[in-house]
């Protein structure tokens, strides 16, 4: 009931303002008469019994505004006095107003957008069920580091270990799609049958995978994406049971998976098919090759670590049951991390380090508007000490300079969502190709609330430190005039935010240069190939009437021909896998004499190449001879291997003529040796950075089979985009039909193997020279603050003669003396917090000495020009003048 | 600084407007004086404070208020108490008392 009559009675207020505020006054006013009756009753003459009376009740005025202020809708009201007051404000200071406001829009603006693109990627849950609980399971190399997986090691583990409720193997599928329009070739995955229940997301429509499905020559299935069917079957709702053709061979629909499935392990997968591998193949057959990734969900109640603990005790038994064969041997122990770890580890670092940075930023501009609050506050001084002289109380005060603090974080906030609307367009052109749930970036609700939650928090931390300081100082100083003269502790205020300013800038500029030196240091790296003037394409062999290995030997040795024939390619090779082109691709090798072989048999990169690869990629050859077009089919195997592997497996001694065994045949005995026939340089494969060197090559016609996706190579006497059509054509000459993908010059290759880097590098470049301006306006403010207040005594100094040199210099210390806090500061900043940054650098130290000293240089530089234009106009003060205003 | 404090305690304020009123309706200025005259002089009431509570207790529900008509044909605005505000000052006054006896007996053990 007294809930209700607050509301009711508050809302007769809003409503009826006048009658309320007359019915106060009214009661105020009879109070008074009462007051002077009671007096004159009393034998007062009544001048004095209304003065008696008035000294008792005290200012009626101020009587009235006490009752009036009582009540949540006269609070409500206040409020939005104080708003209106505060708007009107900014339009009459509208050179502050801009300047607080876009430094607040740039740092709310880049926190939300890095937010935006931060929080799906790395802190929001993968969209499964209990997604805390699906991992990955991965083989490892010698070194530790991370292998894919053979089918026969999914199976021994799938089978053995108790720690999961369901595990799948999954690889990827690139099937040409037939039959209803264009062809197209699809992203997709050959999966387990368990590989829906091992995320948690089973298909909307039709039926799951069952183990039946998953049996070699069971009957061949399919589930397709929402999109897929959108796209390609106009959302037919009776798909399910249809035949598709699928590199000729018709696949029945089973099931659709729900619009809004994200698969993170293939983002773009618009199907899938079962594995439909054999349990008990050869080590000979590719059930036994590295290329299955493994994902499982952890059984209820069973945590990350026993998972470990149960897959290393598999790791080191072996039993009879699962022979391994020597490049599967699991000598290395297996990998197990949760999924979403797994899928974001390449690109951690780098968000990690721009979440930062953009922290850095927004307090850079926090600090700035504080201080730009603060100055203002100097100027309001006066205003301040007349309003408490008419009866304002402190809380008052406070609650109007926070009211104005926070209307300009909220204008801020509007603009920033501008910013951030921007920002994350330009982040979203920026990623990486291959980012895990890119797609996820973005402007959602929780980056809305996000911007508003710092906005607010913004508001408050921005003026309270003003607003209180302001109040203070009117309470302590009255109506004084002098008061302007007084420098006080306003401005040690403003220099130690100045400083902190500083500090900051010079940690972003760290950050920023070390990242510039490490790509310059990464793109002086030699690839061991001459990237300019290639251009590459993948070209598939897809389709019954490329089942055998003669039939696709000689559709890629026509296209080929086909391709060399093209005016304007100076030559032209095939290879089975590209280096910095994301292929993985690695084969056990054995040397019969090897000073050791490793550990790591499973882990050299393999390249089946027709002869010219090495002329066309520019790679040099070391000693022996290269592959030719004698290496055919049937005739004695030919294996190249590169510089680094010769010298670590045959120290000393010449490795042309060693015999080898390769790949599937590593453990055959049965078969003859193979011949090392020649040495050429190190290439590399997986990025610039890496350094994993060992490879082989062999030509394509003599390896176990032929590849039915290979990389064209084109060295072109012209700019190389300039030729993609014509070679297109070249390959569609031979077969129209078969799909040609991942066109792109291989400078291009190389610039975007270091695209993680060269992401932290722009963002850090942008945030840095936002970084740079602010800290100098800050700079700039506070000397101009200072400069203006102190124009007596400069003008004094120049009576009793000072020189103008002398003016400037005064200026100008003050500011460097300050910059050189803030840069000792940020210095020791710096060295600690650019170990954040030691994943993200190649080739420098984060301590390194060039980088640090060229920030200070330039830091230095830009605040000694924002020191001179305040110094300037201090040398310029006429003393005559400036004495004569006091 | 030999003036007595004949500020009223906070939160003592509420208890005196109750009481005053749960003999007759008043306006304001005839609460004051009551607790005036009542105390003896011991509690001046500040206006502001008291049309304030006035109107605190109004909107808690513990008092009614209307506009009347006076002998000299002026609008004043009388208080009476509701039945809500009638407990409540037995709540409020039976705390003074415990409150009281408990002060009152401390400065008794003290002497």
């Amino acid at each position: 009931m007294s809930l209700w009559r607050q509301v009711a009675r508050g809302m007769r207020g809003l409503a009826r303002r006048a009658d309320v505020d007359h019915d106060v006054d009214d009661e105020v006013q009879h109070y008074l008469e009462q007051a002077t009756a009671a007096h004159v009753a009393r034998g007062l003459g009544p001048d004095a019994a209304r003065r008696a009376a008035l000294i008792e009740v005290g200012n009626p005025t101020v009587v009235r505004e006490r009752v009036r202020d009582y009540g949540w809708e006269n609070v409500a009201a206040a409020t939005v006095g104080d708003l209106r007051v505060a708007l009107r404000r900014l339009r009459t200071h509208p050179g502050f107003a801009v300047v607080a406001v876009l430094t607040l829009a740039l740092g709310i603006g880049a926190a939300t957008a890095i937010f935006g693109a931060v929080n799906p990627i790395l802190f929001e849950p993968l969209a499964y069920p209990h997604a805390d609980r699906v991992v990955m399971v991965s083989d490892t190399r010698g070194d530790g580091s991370r292998l894919e997986t053979a089918y026969g090691t999914y199976l021994e583990i799938a089978q053995r270990s108790r720690s999961f409720a369901a595990i799948a193997a999954t690889d990827a599928w690139r099937p040409a799609m037939s039959g209803t329009g264009e062809p197209e070739r699809l992203v997709g995955q050959q999966v387990s049958a368990s590989y829906f229940r091992a995320l948690g997301i089973p298909p909307a429509t039709g039926r799951d995978f069952v183990d039946t499905d998953d049996q070699p020559g069971a009957a061949k299935v399919a589930v397709l994406s929402a999109g897929l069917v959108a796209r390609r079957f106009g959302g037919d709702p009776h798909i399910v049971g249809r035949a598709i053709l699928l590199d000729g061979d018709p696949y029945t629909v089973i099931g659709v998976m729900p619009r809004g499935f994200d698969n993170v392990l293939e983002s773009s997968a618009d199907v899938w098919t079962t594995l439909r591998m054999n349990a008990h193949a050869t080590f000979q057959s590719r059930e036994w090759g590295h290329h299955q990734t493994i994902v499982a969900r952890l059984r209820p109640g069973v945590s990350l670590d026993q998972a470990r603990h149960d897959l290393d005790a598999i790791a080191r038994t072996p039993v009879t049951d699962f022979p391994r064969p020597a490049w599967a041997s699991l000598s290395s122990g297996l990998l197990v991390h949760a999924l979403q770890y797994d899928v974001t580890s390449g690109v951690r670092p780098a968000l990690l380090a721009v979440l930062g940075a953009v922290v850095l930023l927004l307090a850079i501009a926090c600090v700035n508007v504080t201080n730009l609050l603060l100055a203002r506050g100097a100027q309001r001084r006066e205003e301040f000490a007349m309003r408490v002289a008419l009866g304002a109380a402190r809380s008052r005060l406070v609650r109007q300079l926070l009211t104005e603090s926070l209307a300009l974080a909220a204008c801020g906030g509007i603009v920033a969502l501008g910013v951030a609307a921007a920002g994350v367009r330009a982040l979203v052109a920026l990623t990486p190709a291959g980012v895990p749930r890119a797609r996820a970036i973005g402007l959602d609700g929780r980056a809305f609330a996000f911007a508003f939650a710092i906005t607010a928090l913004i508001g408050v931390a921005v003026g309270v430190t003003p607003a209180l300081r302001a109040s203070r100082e009117a309470l302590g100083s009255g109506v004084q005039r002098g008061a302007g003269r007084v420098a006080g502790g306003h401005a040690a205020t403003r220099r130690v935010l100045v400083v902190a300013e500083v500090a900051l800038a010079l940690v972003l500029l760290v950050g920023a240069g070390l990242l510039l030196r490490s790509l310059d240091h990464l793109f002086a790296v030699a690839p061991g190939f001459e990237p300019a003037h290639v251009l590459t394409m993948q070209v598939d062999a897809a389709g019954h009437r490329y089942d055998s290995d003669s039939a696709r030997l000689q559709f890629f040795t026509q296209a080929l021909d086909a391709v060399r024939a093209v005016p304007g390619v100076a030559s032209a090779a095939l290879t089975s896998q590209l280096p910095l082109s994301g292929d993985i691709d690695s084969y056990g090798i054995v040397f019969q004499n090897a000073s050791t072989n490793g550990g790591d048999e499973g882990a050299a990169w393999r390249y089946a190449v027709s002869p010219g690869y090495f002329a066309t990629m520019g790679i040099p050859l070391r000693a022996g001879r290269l592959i030719d077009t004698h290496d055919l089919p049937g005739a004695p195997e030919a294996i190249v291997i590169n510089e680094s592997f010769a010298k670590r497996r045959f120290p000393g001694r010449a490795p042309i003529g060693q015999r080898v065994r390769m790949g599937p045949e590593i453990d055959d005995t049965s078969r003859s040796w193979d011949y090392v026939v020649g040495v050429v340089g190190d290439v590399k494969q997986a990025s610039l950075a890496a350094d994993e060197p060992d490879a082989f090559y062999v030509a394509s016609g003599q390896w176990p089979w032929v590849d039915n996706v290979q990389s064209l190579v084109i060295r072109t006497r012209g700019e190389p985009a300039a030729l993609i059509p014509l070679v297109k054509r070249a390959v569609w000459s031979v077969d129209k039909d078969q799909p040609i993908t991942r066109v792109a010059t291989m400078s291009e290759l190389v610039s975007r193997s270091a695209a993680e880097r060269r992401f932290a590098l722009v963002v850090f470049e942008v945030f840095a020279a936002a970084a740079l301006a602010l800290s100098a306006i800050g700079l700039y403010g506070v000397l101009s603050g200072s400069v203006a207040e102190r124009m007596r005594e400069i003008g004094v100094r120049c009576a009793l003669g000072a020189t103008r040199a002398q003016i400037l210099s005064l200026v100008v210390r003050e500011g460097m003396g300050l910059t050189l806090i803030g840069v000792a500061i940020g210095l020791a900043g710096a060295a600690a917090a650019t170990r954040a940054l030691a994943t993200l650098l190649f080739g420098v130290s984060r301590l390194d000495p060039a980088t640090y000293a060229g920030v200070v240089v330039l830091l230095a530089g830009v605040s000694a020009v924002a020191c001179w234009i305040p110094a300037w106009r201090a040398a310029r003060v006429d003393p005559s003048i400036t004495l004569r205003a006091e | 600084m030999t003036e007595p404090n004949t500020d009223v305690i906070q939160g003592t304020l509420d208890l005196l407007i109750l009481k005053t009123l749960s003999l007759q309706p008043m306006h304001g200025f005839g609460i004051a004086r009551r607790i005036e005259q009542i105390s003896r002089g011991v509690f001046r009431i500040n206006p502001g404070s008291l049309l304030t509570a006035l109107q605190r207790l109004e909107r808690s529900g513990w008092l009614d208020a209307e506009w009347r008509q006076t002998e000299n044909a002026r609008r004043a605005r009388y208080y009476s108490l509701t039945r809500a505000g009638r407990k409540q000052l037995e709540v409020e006054a039976s705390t003074w008392n415990q409150r009281a006896s408990a002060i009152a007996r401390l400065l008794r053990a003290e002497a």
